[in-house]
This record gives structure tokens, sequence and C-alpha cells, in this order.
């Protein structure tokens, strides 16, 4: 009898836990949802852990949230920029705990439920080893997340923020302070006639760039790979080699010789080649905009090829012989088979690292400014001749200090960017790989 | 034209795009080989095939005392040699987690991945500039692995999960079945079979650094601690005739050895790339 007694005990005892009552409290304080499931290890580490971020933060986010509303109210005590780094910190530091929050409500809402069902809460020594598991790819993760958000996601972020202040040479702390501005540096590039003007040419000259100079490289690397492929070739393996060498040189080397080889009164083409062939003075390699950018996108050409070619190479080299000689039995001219045969496979396999190619080139810093520093120089812009969007972020961060517009013009490299993202990797398949633990 | 003929013009013409091609690759090659023997400075009175040449410029960046290439050269290999190993550290782990475990916010953080790893880390240099200065890692290497480490993650961790992800779960069960925790079924399983995409990782992030510009110029100024490309940029961007066959003489130098390697390695690299990159 007393059996049946301590039964109808315990199961009313049970019946109490009412998930809500657990989840507003747990609302209330991290941890009281948890005590109120009488998980009272667990309910007290939470609670440490809230009040310990409380004590140990508050200043801090109050300073970092008050800067990055109002980015500072006395000029020459308030640095407006340092405001707004502590905010951006003061904001992840807020995002990470709201979402420890989340989940410690939905831990006391979700064993309020499981002990209504008669659950038996695990032992001490059990509940650490399954929050082991639990925690494992946390733990494993956490290091390397951590990296991350420090030099990727807090510069975007505040490269984002700094798109729409004021900060720039004239306007900079601890002598002035910077104010939020909304999206004045937009309107000013699409209607002061200046940046107007720069950004329409600089803009039209990056697509260009970008979509002929990757089109060459993948173009020539194709047909050089499809040319040693061929049967009858013979030191396949040397040509390859002599193929490759430019990928081999390292860029900047070769960028700079480059550099020296255009010059226009002592470079090799000039001296060599050009006045002994066709005479006269030769030509303006680096001061005429149009040639350097021929130039600019020959060379890209001459580095970029040998990526594209030993990647096409490799595939080529995997098509199964049997296809072609169906295609034989068939009938099919060269072209016929080239175009049905050998373009599906290679294009198939290589499109995403073929898309990474032009987002590169879109970015391609290096070959603009090592070659001829974006110039030559032009009229009425304050870009470059040659200056890519990246090049001229570039230029107005650290020759001119317009960082505002130098963020808001990375903002628009950034949207573009996210965009061919899109088109790549729609299409992968890591995601249906769920893990399975 | 009976096909023999054909196919033997075919042929020759095949083989002169090869003389071609080989004429436009070695050109600018063997020219700044030639600069380098050159014994004096200026652009203008070198010529490809000196008439007199010399090694001083190799013996000037060697033993001159106002010469900082051997502390350039030390300070490439340093930043390299960190950001390749702890890149394979953190990006293996990473990967490992993302390929093996079901997690909240799992999917999440691979889609942010997709999105930053599309992001020049050039995008974000104020701030950068701006983080190191306050927590004090300006001009200094440190400073600069942390970032080449931090900015590669989202790429490799997702080259190196399409990779594991064509390793078979059942390895794994199997192991965990005979009573292997999380770290041995990484250590012992995972590890030595991921080796050739780990490879590639390490490769990729020992050469970006070696040949990065952009970076080192914002973040160090002090001439030792500049990298190798840097101080070679700017043995020229100051009197760009004056040192230019100096320059020749240092570039080949970091050139020879890095073009070894990547003709050995290239069809590991290769086939690194196509396993990750079109399944992933």
């Amino acid at each position: 009898m007393s059996q049946h007694q301590e039964q109808e005990q315990l199961t009313s005892y049970q019946k109490k836990m009412n998930p809500n009552v657990a989840m507003v409290l747990s609302i209330l304080l991290a941890g009281l949802g948890q005590i109120y499931n009488k998980r009272y290890m667990k309910g007290i580490s939470f609670m440490i852990l809230e009040i310990a971020f409380i004590l140990a933060t508050f200043d801090f986010l109050w300073l970092g949230l008050w800067g990055i509303v109002t980015l500072g109210t006395i000029p020459g005590v308030d640095h407006s920029i340092y405001l707004l780094v502590y905010g951006i910190v003061s904001l992840i530091l807020i995002a990470f705990a709201f979402m420890l929050y989340i989940f410690n409500v939905r831990d006391a809402r979700k064993q309020a439920i499981l002990l209504n069902n008669g659950w038996q809460p695990p032992t001490f020594k059990q509940a650490i080893k399954n929050s082991y598991d639990k925690a494992f790819p946390y733990i494993m993760t956490a290091p390397g997340l951590v990296l991350l958000i420090f030099t990727v996601v807090f510069p975007l972020l505040f490269a984002i923020a700094l798109a729409f202040t004021n900060y720039d040479l004239y306007n900079s702390p601890p002598r002035y302070l910077v104010e939020w501005i909304g999206f004045a540096n937009f309107t000013d590039l699409a209607t002061v006639p200046i940046w107007q003007n720069t950004f329409i040419s600089v803009f039209g000259w990056t697509i260009i760039w970008t979509v002929v100079a990757t089109s060459f490289q993948i173009v020539v690397g194709l047909i050089l790979a499809v040319l040693v492929n061929d049967k009858r070739v013979k030191f396949k393996k040397t040509i390859r080699t002599i193929l490759i060498l430019p990928w081999a040189v390292p860029g900047f080397v070769s960028i700079l010789i480059f550099a020296a080889m255009f010059n226009d009164e002592f470079g090799a083409i000039n001296r060599d080649i050009i006045i002994p062939l066709i005479g006269g003075n030769g030509l303006p390699w680096l001061t005429d905009p149009t040639y350097t950018k021929m130039v600019l996108i020959m060379i890209q050409t001459w580095l970029g090829y040998p990526f594209v070619f030993a990647l096409f190479s490799g595939v080529l080299q995997s098509i199964s012989s049997e296809w072609y000689e169906a295609a034989e039995v068939d009938g099919a001219t060269r072209l016929q088979k080239f175009k049905n045969i050998t373009l599906p496979h290679v294009l198939f396999a290589t499109a995403p690292l073929l898309i990474i190619q032009y987002t590169t080139n879109f970015n391609n810093f290096n070959i603009i400014y090592l070659f001829n520093e974006g110039g030559p120089a032009v009229q009425g812009q304050n870009a470059g001749g040659t200056d890519i969007l990246i090049s001229w972020v570039y230029k107005l961060t650290f020759d001119t200090n317009n960082y505002s517009m130098a963020a808001a013009i990375s903002l628009i490299i950034g949207l573009i960017v996210s965009v061919f993202a899109f088109f790549q990797f729609r299409r992968t398949n890591s995601f249906k790989e769920e893990g399975n633990i | 034209m009976s096909p023999k003929l054909k196919s033997a013009l075919e042929l020759t013409g095949i083989y002169a795009i090869f003389a071609f091609m080989t004429v436009i690759i070695l050109y600018p090659i063997v020219w700044a080989i030639g600069m380098s023997l050159n014994p004096g400075q200026s652009l203008y009175s070198s010529s490809i095939i000196p008439e007199n040449w010399s090694l001083e410029h190799y013996k000037w960046l060697f033993t001159d005392p106002r010469s900082n290439y051997v502390t350039w050269y030390k300070n490439s290999m340093i930043v390299s040699g960190c950001a390749a190993l702890f890149s394979v550290i953190m990006t293996s782990v990473v990967a490992f987690s993302f390929s093996r475990y079901k997690f909240v916010g799992r999917t999440s953080a691979l889609y942010t991945f997709l999105i930053l790893q599309m992001f020049p880390v050039m995008m974000a240099m104020v701030a950068l500039y701006i983080f190191l200065h306050l927590v004090g890692l300006l001009d200094s290497l440190t400073g600069l692995i942390l970032i080449y480490v931090g900015s590669q993650i989202p790429f490799n961790a997702w080259l190196v999960k399409g990779y594991l992800d064509t390793i078979p779960r059942e390895l794994d069960e199997a192991a965990r079945i005979d009573g292997a925790g999380h770290f041995t079924v990484f250590w012992r399983i995972i590890l030595p079979l991921a080796k050739p995409i780990l490879a590639v990782v390490a490769l990729f992030n020992f050469m970006t650094p070696l040949f990065d510009f952009i970076l080192p110029s914002i973040v160090l100024n002090s001439p030792e601690n500049y990298t190798i490309a840097l101080g070679l940029f700017n043995f020229i961007n100051d009197q760009f005739s004056n040192n230019f066959t100096r320059f020749t003489a240092g570039a080949i130098l970091i050139a020879i050895p890095v073009a070894v390697v990547y003709l050995f390695l290239q069809r590991y690299l290769i086939s690194g790339l196509t396993a990750g990159g079109t399944k992933g």
C-alpha cells in the first residue's frame, strides 16, 4: 500500500512541472527554470554564468551601445572610431549572450515537458558525459570561430558601419567627431559629378577587366589543354611543364618584371621589340590608359591561363576514350566531338573553380596596383585610368584617407560579390550531406 | 590533300603554337635572369645578355650591411610556416565538426562561411588596421599571421569539408563501436585519410602569405619586419630604374625554390581542388 501511495505522490509531484512556468522563470533569470525542474547543478551554473556575464561586461556594453548610437558627444574627448569599435564588439557579445539565453529558455521548457512524460533525469556523471558529446562540435569549432569573428566578421561589420558615416581626413577623431549620415555617401556617388564620373568609369573597367581577362585565361587554357592532349603530340610532359611555368613563378615577381619590361623609356619591349621593328619612340604602355589596359589583360592571361590549363588537362585525361570511339562510329566531325563530349565534360567538372576565377579577378588588386599603381592619372576623376574598384578603395583609404567613401564602395563590391556567391553554390550538394551524430 | 599530309601539317601547326607559347613564357623569365647578372644598377644600361656578367647583386643581398634581405626571407618563412600550420589545424577541426556532427547552428554557419569566403579581406582593411592598433599587434608578424589564419577559414573549411564528406562514415562508426572517442576518431581515422587535402591547404596557406603584398603593406611598417614581397617591392618603388637589377636578383632567389615546389606538387594541387571543389 505504501508503495502505491509513494507512486501516487511521485506522479502528482511530477505533474506539477509546468513547461510554461519553467520557461517564464528561465526568461527572468537564466537557470531559474532549471532549478524549478530540480536540476540544481545545471541551474546554479547557468545563473552564475549569467550574473558573471552581466557583472563583467555591463560597463563595457553600456559604453559600447551608447557609443555606437551617438558616436561621441564631446569633440576632443570622445573618440568616435573607438566608440564605434566598442559598439560593434558589444553587439557581437550581446548576440552571443542572446543565443545562449535562448538555449537556456528552450532547455528549461523542453526538460519540463520531458519530466512530465516521466523522463528520468540522468545522473550527474551521465549528464557530464552527455553534455560533452553535445558540446564536442562546439568546442572544436570555437577557436576557429572566435578568430573568424575578429579577423573577418568584425572588420566587415565595421566597414559596413563606416559606409554610413562621414569619417574622412577632415573629419577625423580625436579632434572632431564622426557622425552618422545615412546614405549620403551613396547618393554622393550617384549625383556629385566627380564621384559619378569616377564611379562609372572605374566600374565599367572593372567589369570589362573581369570578363575579358578571365575569359582569355580560360580560352587559352582550354585550347592549349586540348592541343597537348592530342594523341599525336610527343614530349607531353616537357610541354606541360613549360606551359605551367608562369603559374609556378610568384605572381608579384612576374608582375613587377613585366612592369619594368613595359616601361616607356627603358623597358625591353619598347627598346628591343617595338622601336627596332616599327620605329618611332615606342608605344606609351604606362602613360596611355588604353595601352595600359591592353597590357594588363595580356599579362593577366599570361599569369592565369596555366591554372586553367592544368585543371583542364586533368579532366581531359580522365575522359574515357570510349566516348570518342562511339562518336567516330557515328561519323561525328572533330568539332562535334569537341562540342558534345569534351566541352561538357570539362566545364561540368570545373565550373565552380572557373567562377572563382572570375571573382578573383574582380578583386585582383595585386596586378592592377603592382603594374602601374592603377595609373596613368586621368583628368576629371579621382581614380587612375586602370583602377578597378578594389584598388580605388585602397587609394581612397591610404592616399586620400576618405575612409567612409572607401567603405561605401567596399559595400558595393560586397553586394556584387554575394551575387556571384549565390550563383556559384546554389547547386552545391554539401548541405545535403548532413552530419549524423 | 592526303590524310597523312593533312595530319602532318596539323601537327606542325600545333608544335608552332607550342614554340610561340614557349617564347612568350620564357622571354620575361630569361630577361629577368639576364638583368640580375648585369653589373650596373640602372635598367637603361642593362641588357638581356650582359657583356660582362657578375654576381655582385646576389653578393650584395647577403653581405651588404644595408641589405635586409636575409631578415625578410626569415620573416616570410616564419609568417608562411605559422600560417600554414595553424590553418591546417583550425580548418581540419572545423571541417571535421561540420562534416560529421549535427548541431544547432550548423547550417547557418555553413551559409555564413559561404558568403564570408567571397569577401576579400581587403574590403575591411581600415577595420583590420584599427583592430590591430587597438590590440597592439600593428607592425608585428603575429598580427599578420592571425589575419591570414582567420581569413582562410571559410574557404578552406568548405574545401576540406567537401573532401571529408567523401570519406565513408562506416569507418568512424566502426571505430566508435570499438570504443573510440570523438578525438580518437578525428586523430586516428579522419586525419590520416584527409592528408591529401590538408597538404593542399598547407601549401596554399604557405604560398599566399609568401606572395601577398597588400596585407603586409598595411600591417608592417618597419623594414626589419618586412616580408619578402614587401621588401622587394620597396627596392624598386622608390627609384625604379636604380635598383631594378638588385630586385631581380632577390626575386629570382625566392622564385626558384617556389617554382620547383610548385612544379612537383601541381598534380596534387589540382586533384585536391577538383575533389573538394566540385563536390563541395
